[in-house]
């Protein structure tokens, strides 16, 4: 047991720095305007991100798995650790990164280090899935920001109720957001683990009416470690989210924690693809996105329905950055860790 | 348990505005009473809207107090602090005026009488508008525009008729004591400084709708 725990520790530091920064993505507009108090909102993520990890988490996971079957122990641990180290630096170079981008690349990273074959198919549904969901999460703002200012024009309600209301509305779109994160990102946490620790967690079953399968368990587990990092380090970040980069008011915060929250769920959840599947429609591929260019997708979405002023092109410059160079950097980073891992402290790999 | 709160300060901000409204009817019907020689009525008129100026500032207060300790509307409080703290002077100075009427008694020779009825009652309608345009603000944002409009009409004939009681007072042969002439005249300008005060709240106003659309 101590064994796997040494090994999913790179995987749970991921995880708490998921928690510590794409927490406060979903609820840094809430808690840097104060509308909703820090531990509320700690309380509320923590909770739906552990729910929708363990819920719905396995959909992501199971893409990031046919990328790369990463079939030893000790290459999921050195794979997580190349992309949360990677994350890290390019955090501290102000570059802009996201985890779902690291853990690709240290995937392929791994790939090309033990010579499996990629798949191609995969990678190109993940890559596509990139450049759509923050242009989806413009659309989704739009379509929401003319529908909610045509009921504002409309509906006679005083400002203070108004505020109430906002403060519930937020804080219901924070829990979604938050259970989208979960299932959307554990992937990027544990997807790497699933294949070489799953079966190291028995299975149990409470009465005859739930299992609670060893994925589950592993997926549990790393919830909790992005519920640790929403506790211990998020505050900040969420201050700093809420009140100097996104100007916005209640309501367009509301906007854009929807958008994203939308954009998280339709790339996790295997209960709707399944349903459009069944209805002969196209699904969404389950994907893990990444929240924060979901979120800067919504807020370019409400820049362009006030009439495109506040349309900045570093932005979105910086994020077809990510999309080329987090990747990238995080493969490097893998190859070479691997190349240590085996070769300087004698591990198996693959 | 937190819509009650919400629902108390609703009605705490409803009674602020009545309060304005009903200051500035009084201020009309004392002046007019002043006007008509009912110095008694006029003095009674005085104490209501002295008490009712400070049952204001009393409420502005709790107002206040409770924005900040609910932590409610964190976005617009500082705005909406501002427009309840500059409409206050509104009312501050109408009180002022009629303690001034009080104390020194101006003289307002008949010929001027009708034009200051004019002037007290622009002066008011500026103000009832931008109680209307303030309520507009709290419940129908798209209404604000309209109401403003109307201030700053009221206001201009509030200037218009000041230039005629000045030009009138003096050019004509009322009296050769030019202090006399120089008293109405500084009445005519009080008076005429609600409507000024009033289209001043009206600015901070417009600016405030434009940061509350969303």
């Amino acid at each position: 047991m101590i064994q796997i725990l040494i090994f999913l520790s790179s995987g749970l530091f991921l995880g708490w720095s998921l928690g510590a920064n794409d927490a406060a993505n979903v609820w840094g507009t809430a808690v840097g305007t104060r509308m909703v108090k820090f531990k509320q909102a700690a309380f509320f993520c923590s909770i739906f991100v552990i729910l929708g990890a363990v819920v719905s988490g396995s959909g992501a996971s199971h893409t990031l798995g046919k990328l790369g079957a990463i079939n030893e122990l000790a290459g999921a641990f050195t794979v997580a650790l190349a992309a949360a180290l990677s994350v890290l630096w390019m955090t501290k170079a102000a570059l802009p990164v996201s985890t779902s981008q690291s853990i690709v690349g240290a995937i392929i990273g791994w790939n090309l280090f033990t010579g499996s074959e990629i798949d191609v198919n995969a990678l190109l549904k993940i890559l596509s899935t990139w450049v759509f969901s923050p242009i989806l999460s413009a659309v989704v703002a739009v379509v929401l920001y003319f529908i909610i200012s045509f009921f504002m024009k409309h509906w006679k309600i005083h400002l203070i109720r108004l505020d109430g209301i906002t403060r519930i509305a937020l804080i219901a779109a924070g829990i979604f957001g938050s259970y989208s994160l979960g299932a959307n990102n554990i992937g990027n946490v544990m997807g790497v683990f699933i294949n070489s620790a799953s079966g190291m967690f028995t299975d149990f079953s409470i009465g005859s009416f739930f299992t609670f399968t060893g994925v589950q368990q592993l997926l549990l587990l790393g919830g909790a470690a992005i519920a640790v990092g929403v506790f211990t380090y998020s505050k900040k970040v969420m201050l700093t989210v809420g009140s100097q980069i996104y100007q916005l008011s209640p309501i367009t915060a509301f906007i854009v924690v929807l958008s994203s929250s939308i954009v998280l769920f339709l790339f996790a959840s295997k209960g709707l693809k399944e349903f459009l599947v069944s209805q002969n429609l196209p699904s969404f591929p389950l994907v893990p996105v990444s929240s924060s260019q979901a979120i800067v997708g919504a807020v370019i979405g409400i820049g362009i329905a006030k009439g495109g002023k506040n349309l900045n092109l570093k932005t979105l410059g910086k994020i077809s950055i990510g999309w080329v160079a987090t990747p990238l950097i995080s493969a490097i980073v893998a190859f070479v860790f691997l190349y240590i891992v085996q070769n300087v402290f004698s591990q198996v790999v693959f | 348990m937190f819509f009650n709160r919400v629902k108390s300060i609703e009605n705490n901000i409803e009674k602020y505005f009545d309060n304005i409204l009903r200051a500035s009817l009084i201020f009309e019907q004392g002046i007019k009473e002043y006007l008509g020689s009912k110095f008694d009525e006029f003095e009674q008129r005085t104490k209501e809207i002295q008490k009712l100026e400070s049952d204001t500032d009393d409420l502005r207060r709790d107002i206040k107090y409770t924005l900040y300790k609910e932590l409610l509307i964190p976005d617009a409080r500082g705005d909406v602090l501002g427009l309840l703290e500059t409409i206050d002077n509104v009312i501050d100075i109408s009180e002022k005026v009629m303690v001034r009427f009080s104390i020194e008694k101006p003289l307002i020779w008949d010929e001027l009488l009708d034009d200051f009825i004019e002037l007290t009652s622009a002066s008011t309608k500026c103000v009832s508008e931008l109680v209307c345009a303030s309520r507009a603000f709290f419940k129908e944002i798209s209404n604000v525009a309209n109401f403003l409009t109307k201030v700053h009409f009221w206001e201009h004939e509030a200037d218009k008729i000041e230039e005629r009681i000045m030009r009138k007072a003096f050019s004509g042969d009322f009296t050769d004591k030019l202090s006399l002439k120089v008293h109405v005249r500084y009445f005519a300008e009080r008076i005429s400084q609600i409507a000024d005060e009033a289209e001043a709240v009206a600015e901070r106003l417009d600016i405030y709708t434009i940061k509350r659309s969303i």
